[in-house]
């Protein structure tokens, strides 16, 4: 990837209408890499995004595409040691990257905080909901635990928990799922976080609970003015939520834009088979896009050229450039971004006849 | 305390009892079928109590005292009566009312059991739970610590340390210190040595530092091995990635969360130990030379001292029964999910 | 210790045999001569065997002392270890006493209680003893020949006392069905013991007895007054006439001795009585004595069998420590019996054959070698009892390895010139026997003799198996690994259990299941009546020559003892009637 794709990328995220000055956290080519005995796992590979207050960034993509990866290394919970990480994660304009982890920690839970896919796994058995929520305000306000407590009723009550005087004192195990996720996110909210990182918040909910759940991170968006990043492997997930979105694949982002864009003209062929697997109620399966044949290829060999080759009904079409050349992540106008060798009237041609109306 | 658990502790003890009704026929039975497979009469057995120079009568009448001629069921009978409604016991020259709880008198020494339980379960008690204190502290400290610089070298030698630990016998590690820390170096008590708490604890301490450090080397390898894998395990949770993600100091994580989470299946464990070390730690009492009830036991059955055997296993089982519940207990006040059911 | 456990028999006519034991005194040294008297301070191996270590009269001090087990009961009407008799005699009085002296002359019984040495009469049915004046119990009343008596015949009562030696009961002419005075406290007794004054004590047996004061010095004679008796609980609450009294006595776990000052040293020519106190425990782990003794941090391992293994090369191979040891021996053999009812072994050159073909010196390694297993024996009686000769009849070759060829001829004399199969039985519990077995089984080979080893619990290991005739017959225990130790060194007390025929029970029990020898029995009783003492004792070697020409018992090792002697005591030596040290003479530096 050449430097000019990033400083393509970079002016991109600069140019979107939503931009007021320095995005409040900006990534630029981060990577993440695990040395194992196998070989090094490129779990991340040149990534940059960034994201501003008040804004939602989606990030998509089939699970091992590196996007929790992702996460963890903005949230600096990469076990020491163990992860090698390159590249700049600002923060409001400060290098995560370089900061002595003591220092990250102290960002943790206040500027930026987390919640966690399987909100059963994520929460301590042993301690009470409302106990959890107020270490995580003690620890970065000092407080009395009275006054912390009222405030955890206070957020348990703001995510929507009834009774929250008295469910305080329950443990995770006596609240349903749905619930639960609620109270991990009046845990994540307990300091007011001005990035909001949601990894799949929603994928080990129900599905009706799954809307209650998106509803309440856009209201509470709304309410704190909170950067917010939504990582998800279902595009309807961050479908009436983002307002840009990054499809990721091996580690890599292979298409970006405003949320409007990756769904009315995806430009990508992986997009355009995440938007097949979509859930619709509307349609019969068998008329529609199948969802993508194969699985993710293996971050230790990542394939030659385009990532995505062994699996892409369209790599043939342009020679050979599909399995010897790595495309460009490019702006291909507005500041939609993609890495892909087909050319632009072929993929709207694609796109127009044998695509869109298979959705 | 809710009803439900009072109910619950009600039918568990309630049980304990059968339990104990069980395991003290089941010793009875073997003491007195074993023999007999192999031919014993009551004179054969009664000859085990009469002294080197006994005639035929005499052994007759021994089996006789013993109740030796009773059936089994009887004689099991006449124990456990004893118990609730305590026994007479003749002495030859008189007769003296054993009070219930009454266990039985030594076939041997004549001494009533009960008494010589009580005597010596300080002994045992103190042993045990200094032991236990020093092997739940060191063994925990070791294994966390081995778990949080896994590969390192001190996780090695921790872990080679306790393999060997575990591996070592009693009365060597015992005596071996002995002779080094108090005949050669004398910083600790000779063997034998015990003072009541209640007469001096700081004596107390003293004399049972060694046996309390020998015992616990032996648990501790244990408890760093259950440790270090609880810790790995838990520390590999999602919980703990929560706990990081709120900020929290290191240092809190692991004591608070990963610890506690990592401790649990380490507290039934620790219970039952410390439920049957508490019916006699028998080769550390033998080595130390300690009066308590694993002594007791071992003078029971080299000596086929029926009632001594029997009081022990009686008092033994009890205390693993209790420990049991207790642990029970202490699991639904450290686990709420298990409350729950 | 030892355990052997036996029933007595009544024999014909009017004996009645008695249990002896593998428990009791009796040793010697290696030497002869006449007791060293005098003393030494100058440490070295085996110093205190023949002479005073350390001679003092310093009074004061505390002795340590420390039982692996326990005392099998501290009531003088019921003990019957060795050690606990030579222990007694610090805090009970009985008629007569082993003499604390060292060499020879420990093992001479001198008078305590009484005047003098008991007074035979009416053939040696009959013996008399006078009491010393002035000798009183620690609470201050007077001893009388009746509190003599009475502690004589609570002995008797074996279901309340049913640890203690029963020659009394055997011996004296108690009235038919008297068992004791709880049971029959209305009996009149007088047939058995007459007490005419409170000075005067008179023994009446129902047959002849020529060593009656080794009866006499049993704890047993040690004056219990009958008001405070409270029988099997005696033992808590032991009333002193020696010079130490209890001050503390917690079963099974120890207790201690402080200075009774009821005993009047000019009644007592015997006692020292140097130290204030003696503390001892029980139930101490065996190698931790070992340590501490040689330590210094204790005094006395009172059992005193010997150091632990694990200790006896340490001791053996630093000089230092060795200078501070002796080696004596105790009254006991180790031996194999051979029973003449398991065939080929009715056969007397069979049995001759088992004799010649055992590797002698593998039998004493097995028993642990010279220093604690004990010296290589040929004859059943041990060197130290008067009357026991050296004489070897099957020598065992040049290098006491066996004579394979004189056992192959006695094979083909026997009929079964290629050997034979049998079997050997040992205690399960005793390595010792087990490595013994062993070795008799690679000895006997080479002649052909084909050994099957068995295992029993020693519990049962003669009221079950071993000692009971059927069992033996029926199983082909052709050899039982067996052993013994008087209560005393004296020729009675080592043979009458193990080579008379009329102690041998069909329903088992007995040590001894392979001498039946009627000649042997007979000549028992002429030994047993026999007042004069040297008479005697030249019986007993007679007798033991006899036994060992019907090769029905293969002698293995005369045992001894390896000792560690305490560091910080004054007064040490071995006393020979023990086989340990002399507990009654010892002071603190
Ligand atoms: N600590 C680690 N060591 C080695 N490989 C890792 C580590 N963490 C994640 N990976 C690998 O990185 C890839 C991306 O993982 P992840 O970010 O969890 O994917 P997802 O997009 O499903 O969240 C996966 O192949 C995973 O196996
Ligand atoms: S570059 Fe080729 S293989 Fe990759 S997505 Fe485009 S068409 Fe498919
Ligand atoms: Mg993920």
């Amino acid at each position: 990837m050449s430097q000019s794709s990033e400083d393509n990328l970079a002016a991109a995220a600069a140019n979107r209408p939503a931009a007021s000055g320095a995005p409040f956290l900006r990534v630029r080519e981060l990577r993440v890499h695990f040395p194992t005995d196998d070989g090094v796992v490129k779990s991340v590979d040149n990534l940059s995004f960034s994201v501003d207050r008040g804004k939602t960034l989606g990030i998509v993509g089939e699970s091992g595409s590196g996007k929790s990866v992702t996460s963890l290394s903005i949230m600096g919970l990469h076990k020491r040691g163990t992860a090698k990480i390159t590249g700049e994660i600002l923060l409001d304009g400060q290098d995560l990257v370089d900061l002595p982890p003591d220092q990250v920690r102290q960002l943790r839970g206040k500027r930026m905080a987390m919640i966690f896919q399987d909100p059963l796994s994520a929460m301590h058995p042993f301690y009470t909901v409302g106990n959890q929520i107020v270490e995580a305000y003690r620890v970065h306000n000092k407080v009395t635990k009275a006054v912390a407590r009222k405030h955890a009723i206070d957020l348990l009550d703001r995510v929507g928990i009834p009774n929250p005087k008295s469910r305080v004192d329950d443990y995770p195990h006596q609240f349903s799922g749905g619930m639960r996720q609620r109270a991990m996110i009046a845990m994540a909210l307990s300091c007011d976080p001005e990035l909001l990182i949601a990894d799949e918040p929603t994928t080990a909910l129900d599905v009706t609970v799954q809307a209650q759940i998106l509803d309440l991170i856009r209201d509470l968006q709304a309410e704190f003015n909170s950067a917010v990043i939504i990582i998800t492997h279902d595009l309807g997930v961050v479908a009436e939520l983002a307002d840009d979105i990054m499809v990721m694949y091996a580690g890599r982002a292979v298409e970006y834009s405003t949320a409007a864009d990756i769904f009315n003209s995806p430009q990508h062929p992986y997009t355009w088979g995440l938007l097949g697997s979509m859930p619709r109620l509307d349609r019969e399966r068998t008329e529609r896009l199948q969802p993508i044949k194969g699985t993710p290829p293996s971050l230790i060999n990542v394939p030659e050229g385009c990532p995505f080759n062994p699996r892409c009904s369209y790599a043939g079409t342009n020679g050979d450039l599909s399995f010897t050349v790595r495309p460009e992540f490019r702006d291909i106008g507005g500041g939609h971004h993609i890495a892909c060798h087909l050319p632009a009237e072929e993929r709207q041609r694609i796109w127009d006849t044998e695509i869109r109306p298979k959705l | 305390m809710p009803a439900t658990v009072i109910t619950y502790i009600i039918r568990r003890l309630f049980a304990a009892v059968v339990l104990l009704f069980v395991v003290s026929a089941v010793t009875f039975a073997i003491f007195f079928l074993m023999p007999k497979l192999v031919g014993a009469t009551p004179e054969t057995l009664a000859t085990r109590y009469v002294g080197r120079a006994a005639t035929a009568d005499t052994v007759r009448e021994t089996a006789q005292r013993l109740g030796f001629y009773d059936p089994i069921y009887q004689q099991y009978w006449e124990w456990v009566k004893g118990i609730f409604a305590g026994a007479d016991y003749s002495y030859g020259s008189g007769v003296e009312h054993c009070p219930a709880p009454c266990l039985g008198y030594s076939f041997r020494n004549h001494q009533p059991v009960w008494p010589d339980l009580l005597d010596r379960l300080p002994v045992t008690l103190s042993l045990a739970i200094g032991a236990a204190i020093l092997w739940l502290l060191g063994g925990v400290a070791v294994g966390t610590i081995s778990a949080l610089r896994k590969g390192t070298i001190f996780d090695r030698a921790a872990m080679g340390v306790s393999l060997a630990g575990v591996s070592l016998p009693i009365f060597f590690t015992g005596l071996l210190s002995l002779s080094i820390f108090s005949y050669n170096l004398g910083w600790t008590a000779v063997g034998g040595s015990y003072t009541p708490f209640l007469d001096n604890p700081g004596e107390w301490a003293y004399d049972l530092l060694l046996p309390w450090i020998t015992l616990a080397l032996l648990f501790s390898a244990q408890y760093a091995r259950l440790t270090r894998a609880g810790m790995l395990e838990t520390m590999n949770e999602d919980f703990i990635r929560t706990a990081r993600a709120k900020g929290l100091r290191e240092r809190t994580v692991v004591v608070r969360h990963g610890l506690r989470g990592a401790l649990t299946p380490i507290l039934t464990i620790f219970g039952l130990d410390v439920g049957l070390l508490l019916g006699g730690a028998i080769l550390t009492e033998s080595a130390f030379s300690l009066q308590g009830l694993g002594k007791y036991a071992i003078d029971g059955i080299t000596n086929y001292d029926l009632p001594k055997v029997m009081g022990v296993t009686i008092l033994a089982a009890f205390f693993v029964v209790i420990a049991n519940l207790v642990v029970d207990l202490l699991y639904a006040v450290v686990d709420p999910r298990v409350r729950a059911k | 210790m030892n355990s052997k456990r036996f029933i007595t028999a009544v024999a014909a006519g009017a004996a009645v045999v008695m249990g002896l034991s593998a428990c009791g005194g009796g040793s010697s040294s290696n030497g002869g001569g006449s007791g060293g008297s005098g003393g030494t301070n100058t440490p070295a191996f085996n110093a205190a065997l023949n002479s005073v270590f350390n001679p003092s009269d310093k009074k004061g001090g505390t002795i340590r002392v420390a039982n692996a087990g326990t005392w099998d009961s501290l009531d003088p009407g019921e003990t019957y270890y060795g050690y606990s008799w030579n222990f007694i005699r610090l805090y009970t009085r009985s008629l007569v006493m082993f003499k604390p002296a060292a060499g020879n002359g420990s093992s001479e019984l001198v008078p305590d209680l009484a005047e003098s040495l008991g007074q035979p009469s009416d053939g040696g049915k009959t013996w008399t003893y006078k009491l010393r004046k002035g000798i009183k119990f620690e609470d201050g009343s007077a001893v009388t020949s009746k509190d003599v008596k009475y502690a004589v015949l609570r002995s008797t009562d074996k279901v309340t006392f049913p640890n203690g030696p029963a020659y009394f009961e055997g011996y004296l002419n108690l009235p038919a069905g008297y068992k004791g005075p709880f049971k029959t406290p209305d009996i009149n007794t007088d047939s058995a013991i007459q007490t005419p004054d409170d000075q005067t004590i008179v023994f009446h047996l129902k047959q002849a007895f020529g060593g009656f004061d080794y009866f006499a010095q049993m704890p047993q004679t040690a004056p219990v007054p009958q008001a405070k008796d409270t029988g099997a609980k005696y033992k808590e609450h032991v009333v002193a006439t020696g010079p130490y009294k209890f001050a503390k006595n917690e079963i099974d776990k120890g207790f201690t001795l402080v200075r009774n000052d009821q005993w009047d040293q000019s009644t007592d020519p015997n006692r020292k009585a140097l130290p204030d106190e003696y503390d001892v425990s029980m139930n101490v782990n065996a190698d931790d004595i070992d340590n501490r003794v040689i330590n210094g941090d204790l005094d006395i391992d009172v059992t005193g069998t010997g150091v632990q293994p694990a200790s006896l090369s340490r001791v053996l191979g630093d000089p230092a420590l060795k200078a501070n040891a002796d080696n004596p021996s105790a009254a006991r053999t180790w031996y194999t019996s051979i029973n003449p009812t398991v065939p080929p072994l009715d056969n007397k050159a069979c049995r001759e054959a088992v004799e010649y073909a055992t590797d002698r010196t593998a039998y004493q390694t097995a028993y642990g070698g010279a220093f604690s297993g004990g010296d290589i024996g040929t004859t059943l009686l041990p060197p130290q009892i008067p009357g026991a000769t050296n004489f070897n009849l099957y020598p065992a070759g040049p290098d006491n390895k066996g004579d394979v060829d004189k056992a192959k001829q006695k094979l083909q004399e026997c009929g079964q010139p290629n050997g034979f199969e049998t079997n050997i039985s040992y205690r399960a519990e005793r390595p010792k026997e087990k490595a013994a077995a062993e070795a008799l089984q690679q000895a006997l080979q080479r002649a052909g003799i084909k050994l099957t080893l068995k295992a029993f619990p020693q519990g049962d290991y003669f009221s079950q198996f071993a000692g009971n005739p059927p069992y033996v017959k029926a199983n082909k225990l052709g050899l039982v690994l067996n052993g013994w130790q008087a209560d005393w060194p004296d020729g009675f007390g080592f043979l009458s259990q193990i080579v008379d025929s009329r102690v041998i029970r069909e329903t088992g029990g007995s040590s001894n299941t392979s001498v039946r020898i009627p000649e042997v029995d007979k000549m028992l009783d002429d030994a047993i009546g026999e007042t004069d003492k040297a008479k005697r004792e030249a019986d007993w070697g007679a007798i033991d020559k006899r036994v060992m020409e019907e090769a029905v018992v293969l002698p293995g090792v005369h045992a001894k003892a390896l000792l560690v002697r305490p560091k910080k005591l004054t007064n040490v030596f071995v006393s020979q009637a023990f086989g340990q040290y002399d507990y009654l003479s010892l002071g603190v530096a």
